[in-house]
């Protein structure tokens, strides 16, 4: 078995050297009843990498691969490319087989890059501090919630119709057995984020509004207006980016006077990975710092007065605090986080502006051609990358058929949002840097052709 | 003086006196590195982009609009950033030499041994890195139509088929993120269960010896957390749990086996006890590398476990994380186990979500996670399993459990072990600091490894022994890796016993010394700040 290094001579020995005649002698502990002394059921025996590997990749073979075709799929996950550079330095053993710093001498390049980490995400959302991550951008909102309820002790979070489904179900999982009270209601098809809707909810009793920038139907609007009137209510602004590349060319949340920016960090740096594992981002601004879940790299001195880093303020955390912790957070997403912060350092401000340029050009132009197709029609004024359609026929069947011809054509708000029917119909279309004008031309085409 | 031909010469010739400082900073290999933030050049980018390009450049097939290209910024709603990011670029080269630099400063499993108590580091296989990067697995969207994802859809299958097999229960969650989150996973199963049947408990026990996840997350889900003591031999006290157990109980959560390192015998007992108070049984599978392919929870009366795929089927920790943390659950928690989940249906693989649950799985308590779960995970989890086989899992469990018992018994006579004298341990061994000399504690026998060359060990954890040292050599050690560390601790233990002051400067040898986490905590600096424009006349 080539991952065990153990010979029989050495097991002997050792077996010896304890005074045990078996290794199942080591087991006594164990009540015998409960003691397998058979196989595995159903499981072969050790296998090579070869044969590891035919059966791996014959289930790999079996699904459709992004990079193979035109693809316009968003919806909280985007496909941007990742330079080769990234894979490479994450598969650095001193990073890929290391953990969480807990003996900071040992451990400052963690630390570093979590602490420059930190710095990058403060910055693109425009806040004072990030911490080092949490496991994505849903759970990441949970949190978010949970930390206004502790700062303003209110129990009230009005949700935006446009937040991402999957995270309102998360939250509602959570708030049933946490008591919070979530207002909550289905997007409609109209041009506009849903405003004027929120501002009409807040009220004394709120702990804080929750918004997606931009939205799931892609829509983006100012939120200044909105952090005013929260503040003024004494609630809280929760800001939820899913899509990061989109503030190399918008404002930045923290600018329009969000107090929480949460995020899904997946589109930088992390790939697609069928949905995890993704990187949860969370920022805030100093004076709620303690109130923050996760973990936090911090700078200091050493006994020679060098500056290093070390994780802090962990007096807010399960190993320290046990049931008074602000989360129960532990392992979170180091790889991924290193993994955006590469990207990051490679992009710097040209390269995301570029990027974030070139995907919503791109989608600009996807845009005007798709909805000059007979019945679709363009529901968005304002949009980055990402655009909900409203096609003459339920949007489902279509993306179906769409894929069936090897096309993967966009989201449909039916398998987000099922059973609302005056949702049916849309289709959300994104656009990223590695779409190309082919890919374009074969979504319009096939578009056309799933609809006739 | 040796020399060659070209009047190089070949043998090193004494220097004198102790090592100058270097006007770099740097010492031969161990390179300081800058923030990105410091760095002046850091005004660059490594990646080169392609526009949409003209419909020529496209082909006479192009129908895209032919006029102006549409001017960025046109359809943004006046929301234009007009103040710069702050954002260092470096190139691809620069970008190469500062996390190379930086990877150098960190100890890892592929430089030595990494014996953290309950964090099961153990070699993690590259054939399972490169299984994970198959485009089919790490290039598909979790929104892509089902019929576009089988292949996916099977291997989660397969794998919770063997989590469910490997561990005797009825069923399994996939999505949870981690160890913790599938804490939570598993209580709010029990909870909504409790619920169910109309009988709200307030109460969650928890022995001392628990990680800090335990209670924090039954404190999370709602609960009041009650903690359980250890007997004189580092097991759940069970006359103590019995007497505590009532109708105001949810449910307790056993460490098996436990932080102490040690098996919980009384286990079916302890579940016997508590379902007949009715409440449930919650296991942290922290440490289920100890009892793979050989003891089946569901053979101990347990009702939810989360197996952590970064320790037993050892994906990468990755510096903290991702991890993964499927739930086991019985019988009885199965019905209200989280959405979505993947199903067999003929010869078809389908995501059942809240939409399709319906009947059969109607009482589930909902979502915890947007989309499905850890897939990059998953396929190094199953890689994991299969590679080892049937005797390849029952050997893990049996070299781990030798590997800790010999280090134990290597260690007893210059470390106190509490709890050496009540058998052979499990995955790990627990030692205290008694017997160091006055002023000298774990962090300093801890300090010392590092300069030995080891990662230390878990250190003041877990709480019901003082100063405690809990080593988990894992199975992935050779002997001589075992023999070497046992002498490293060996002589570090006894510089401690006999009071050698030294060890309190110690790290000496490191990429720093001791740092100052007390001031870290005090004036937190959590972010780069650019520091003010230097003045431009002095």
């Amino acid at each position: 078995m080539r991952y065990l290094p153990l010979a029989d001579s050495d097991r002997s020995e050792m077996l010896r050297a304890v005074g045990a005649d078996s290794i199942d002698a080591l087991f006594i502990d164990v009540p015998e009843g409960a003691r397998l002394d058979g196989r595995i059921e159903g499981l072969a025996d050790h296998a090579s990498e070869m044969a590891v590997e035919r059966e791996l990749s014959a289930l790999a073979r079996r699904n459709l691969v992004a990079g193979d075709v035109p693809f316009f799929l968003g919806c909280g996950a985007y496909r941007h490319h990742i330079p080769a550079s990234v894979d490479h330095l994450i598969q650095r053993g001193e990073f890929l087989t290391s953990y969480t710093p807990y003996q900071p001498e040992i451990a400052q390049g963690t630390l570093q890059a979590l602490y420059e980490f930190q710095t990058q995400v403060a910055r693109l959302f425009a806040c004072d501090v990030a911490n080092a991550s949490m496991y994505d951008g849903s759970t990441a909102c949970w949190e978010a919630i949970g930390m206004a309820r502790r700062i303003t002790r209110r129990g009230k979070a009005i949700l935006s119709s446009g937040l991402h489904p999957h995270y309102v179900s998360v939250a509602r999982t959570m708030a049933r057995f946490t008591g919070d009270e979530l207002v909550a209601a289905l997007p409609s098809l109209e041009a506009e984020p849903d405003t004027a809707a929120l501002l009409d909810s807040i009220d004394r009793e709120t702990s804080c509004v929750v918004v997606q920038y931009p939205d799931i139907l892609g829509r983006i609007g100012d939120l200044s207006e909105l952090a005013e009137r929260a503040h003024a209510a004494g609630a809280l602004l929760v800001a939820v980016v899913t899509e990061p590349v989109a503030l190399g060319l918008i404002k930045a949340p923290g600018e329009m006077g969000a107090d929480i920016v949460v995020g899904e960090g997946q589109s930088i740096g992390v790939g697609l990975n069928f949905g995890g594992p993704y990187v949860g981002l969370f920022a805030t601004r100093d004076k709620y710092v303690r109130q923050m879940p996760g973990r936090l790299a911090g700078e200091t001195v050493d006994a020679e007065g060098q500056r290093g880093f070390v994780l802090t303020l962990s007096t807010r955390e399960q190993h320290i605090r046990r049931e008074k912790a602000t989360s129960n957070i532990c392992t979170n997403s180091g790889l991924c986080a290193l993994a955006f912060s590469i990207h990051m350092t490679l992009l710097g401000e040209k390269g995301l502006r570029r990027m974030a340029s070139l995907s919503h050009e791109k989608a600009v132009a996807a845009s005007e051609r798709l909805s000059r197709l007979p019945g679709v029609e363009l529901v968005n004024d304002a949009f980055f990358n990402e655009f909900t359609l409203r096609l003459p026929k339920e949007a489902r069947p279509v993306v179906r058929a769409m894929a069936d011809r090897k096309l993967l054509g966009g989201v449909s708000l039916g398998r987000l949002y099922p059973g609302a029917e005056a949702l049916a119909n849309g289709l959300v279309v994104a656009v990223t840097e590695t779409n190309t004008r082919e890919d374009i031309e074969a979504l319009a085409s096939g578009l056309e052709e799933a609809l006739a | 003086m040796s020399m060659n031909r070209e009047g190089r010469p070949t043998r090193p010739e004494a220097g004198e006196g102790a090592a100058p400082a270097t006007w770099t900073g740097n010492r031969a290999l161990m390179l300081e590195e800058p923030l990105i933030f410091e760095m002046d050049e850091a005004q660059g980018c490594g990646v080169d982009f392609e526009d949409l390009g003209s419909p020529a450049e496209a082909g006479a097939h192009s129908d895209l609009a032919a006029g102006p290209r549409p001017s960025p910024g046109s359809s943004l709603a006046g929301l234009e950033r007009d103040r710069p990011i702050g954002l260092p670029g470096l190139s691809e080269p620069q970008t190469v030499r500062h996390y190379t630099r930086l990877s150098r400063q960190n100890y890892a499993i592929d430089l030595g041994l990494f014996p953290l108590g309950s964090c099961t580091m153990k070699h993690n296989p590259r054939l399972c890195e490169k299984m994970a990067r198959l485009p089919g697995f790490a290039d598909i969207h979790p929104l892509q139509p089902g019929d576009t994802v089988q292949g996916a859809f099977e291997l989660i299958a397969r794998l919770a088929g063997w989590l469910v097999k490997l561990t005797g229960m009825h069923s399994v969650a996939m999505s949870p993120k981690a160890g913790a989150h599938g804490e939570l996973c598993g209580l709010l199963a029990i909870r909504a269960a409790l619920e169910a049947r109309g009988d709200a408990r307030e109460v969650v026990l928890v022995p001392e010896s628990a990680h800090g996840t335990n209670p924090a997350t039954a404190a999370f889900v709602g609960y009041r957390v009650e903690s359980i003591p250890a007997d004189a031999r580092g097991r759940v006290d069970l006359a103590a749990l019995k007497a505590r157990l009532g109708p105001d109980v949810a449910a307790v959560m056993i460490t098996n086996p436990n932080t102490c390192g040690l098996f919980e015998p009384d286990m079916i007992a302890i579940s016997e006890a508590v379902h007949s108070a009715g409440g449930l049984v919650y296991c942290d599978g922290a440490n289920f590398n100890a009892i793979v392919g050989r003891v089946r929870p569901g053979d101990l009366g347990i009702d939810a476990m989360h197996i952590n795929l970064h320790k037993t089927f050892s994906t990468p920790h990755g510096g903290g994380g991702p991890g993964a943390g499927p739930v086991v659950f019985s019988e009885a928690l199965t019905p209200f186990a989280p959405l979505p989940f993947v199903e067999k249906q003929g010869d078809h693989y389908v995501l059942v979500e809240e939409e399709t649950a319906g009947e059969h799985h109607g009482q589930s308590f909902g979502r915890m996670v947007a989309f499905h779960g850890q897939m990059g995970m998953f396929s190094r989890a199953l890689a994991y399993i299969l590679s080892h086989g049937a005797d390849g899992l029952r050997a893990v469990s049996g070299d781990a459990v030798l590997n800790a018992n010999y280090v134990l018994r290597q260690l007893e006579d210059v470390l106190d072990a509490p709890f050496g004298a009540s058998g052979p341990c499990m995955h790990e061994a627990l030692f205290s600091d008694k017997g160091f000399a006055e002023g000298l504690s774990t962090l300093d026998l801890a300090k010392g490894l590092i300069d030995e060359g080891f990662h230390p060990m878990t250190m003041y954890f877990p709480l019901v022994v003082h100063g405690a040292m809990l080593i988990e050599p894992t199975e992935t050690e050779s002997k001589a890796a075992l023999d070497q560390f046992i002498g490293a601790v060996r002589s570090v233990a006894e510089r401690a016993r006999a009071g050698d002051e030294s060890l309190k400067a110690a790290p000496r040898f490191a990429p720093r010394r001791r740092l100052d986490e007390t001031l870290a905590a005090r004036k937190p600096v959590l972010a780069w700040k650019d520091p003010p424009q230097a003045q431009a006349a002095e």
